[in-house]
């Protein structure tokens, strides 16, 4: 039911906003300053998203250590993507590099 | 007899050029709506509200983060404010087309208006801004956002049945495969200091918020990486502009 909520509550605002100002046939333009703004929007909701998740894998407990193979991930994610500026490939390498960490781990451990 | 032939064959012209003109953005956007339906069964999204966003909202960046959000447990109010957010740069690209748009009858301007993503945007204003008085340029734009929809709807569902064959295999780092795609997109973003400031202020701010009810700390986080930025850039901008009047 949440997500019949959740799609509709989304369905409705992208729509509104994408028509909103149809009907206003008057000369609505954005200021330079809103604009820059909504400019870090993007980036920065997906840092809020994934910092957490890979300094806190279980939600609670701050992992700034080499066993935490979420934050090694996403550090060597974060290089793979800078040297290839491609998605697919920075996606692939990360995961590959976040399941190699993992066995290293593990490895370790045993 | 002659002029109505010449004139739905032009409909047709536009409609199938201004599919053509977004076939690059076409190809950039399959491999968002494969990943889109392949993360989603791990963060939680049943098979049918993955393809419903697709079929409904059809926004990637706003499906993005709605599904990061569901992943962590957020509330659906809440994730739907966000999609708010971060789809309210359309509203300006509806301003930009609005002296196009506003002589279309209404039934035009709701499905152009439903298809409006960034790419359909982007190639649309180029055919508007065109100074040939061609009287069926929205023909054009409807054939840009059939062509994406068509696009990412067929990729969402082809990720979708990746998805649920990938996670009967095993486990391959999917639960990895979100944080890494994420990086992967804000990479382009950080190009400038003050981008650079931004996401480090959204990060550090949402890790210090993280115990927050309801993942506001993510709104919060959000509000301080904007403010860092905008702040950051216009001290930059200061800076530059004193050091000009200096250099005079």
């Amino acid at each position: 039911m949440d997500t019949f909520f959740l799609i509709a509550g989304m369905a409705l605002v992208t729509f509104l906003i994408r028509y909103g100002l149809l009907p206003l046939s008057g000369r609505i333009t954005f200021s330079k300053g809103v604009t820059r703004a909504l400019g870090y929007v993007p980036p920065t909701v997906l840092t809020a998203i994934i910092v957490p998740a890979a300094l806190l894998p279980d939600g609670h407990t701050l992992q700034f250590s080499f066993s935490n193979p979420y934050l090694v991930g996403a550090v060597l994610t974060a290089v793979i993507g800078r040297l290839s500026n491609n998605l697919l490939v920075t996606i692939v390498g990360g995961m590959t590099v976040f399941v190699l960490w993992q066995w290293v781990l593990q490895a370790v451990w045993i | 007899m002659e002029v109505k032939d010449l004139d739905i064959k032009s409909k047709r012209t536009e409609f199938f050029s201004g599919a053509r003109d977004t076939l690059p953005l076409v190809i950039g956007a399959i491999p968002f709506g494969i990943i889109f339906g392949t993360l989603s069964g791990s963060a939680g999204l049943s098979a049918a509200g993955t393809m419903g966003m697709s079929l409904f909202v059809f926004a990637g960046s706003a499906q993005f983060i709605a599904m990061g959000l569901v992943g962590a447990g957020t509330a659906w109010p809440l994730i739907v404010l966000a999609t708010c957010v971060v789809n309210f740069r359309h509203l300006l690209y509806t301003a930009a087309l609005l002296p196009y748009l506003k002589h279309l009858p209404q039934r035009w301007q709701t499905v152009l208006a439903f298809g409006l993503t960034d790419e359909t945007f982007a190639v649309a204003i180029g055919r508007y801004a065109r100074t040939d008085d061609g009287p069926h340029k929205h023909w054009y734009q409807l054939g840009s956002m059939v062509f994406m929809y068509t696009n990412w709807n067929l990729c969402t569902f082809a990720g979708l049945a990746a998805g649920r064959i990938l996670a009967d295999i095993g486990h391959w780092g999917l639960d990895f495969a979100m944080v890494a795609a994420f990086i992967g997109m804000i990479i382009p973003y950080v190009k400038n200091r003050p981008t650079c400031f931004a996401v480090v202020v959204a990060g550090a701010t949402a890790v210090l918020f993280n115990g927050l009810p309801h993942k506001l700390g993510l709104i919060l986080a959000t509000a301080a990486g904007i403010t860092a930025g905008v702040t950051a850039d216009a001290l930059l901008t200061r800076k530059r502009d004193a050091g000009q009047a200096r250099g005079l």
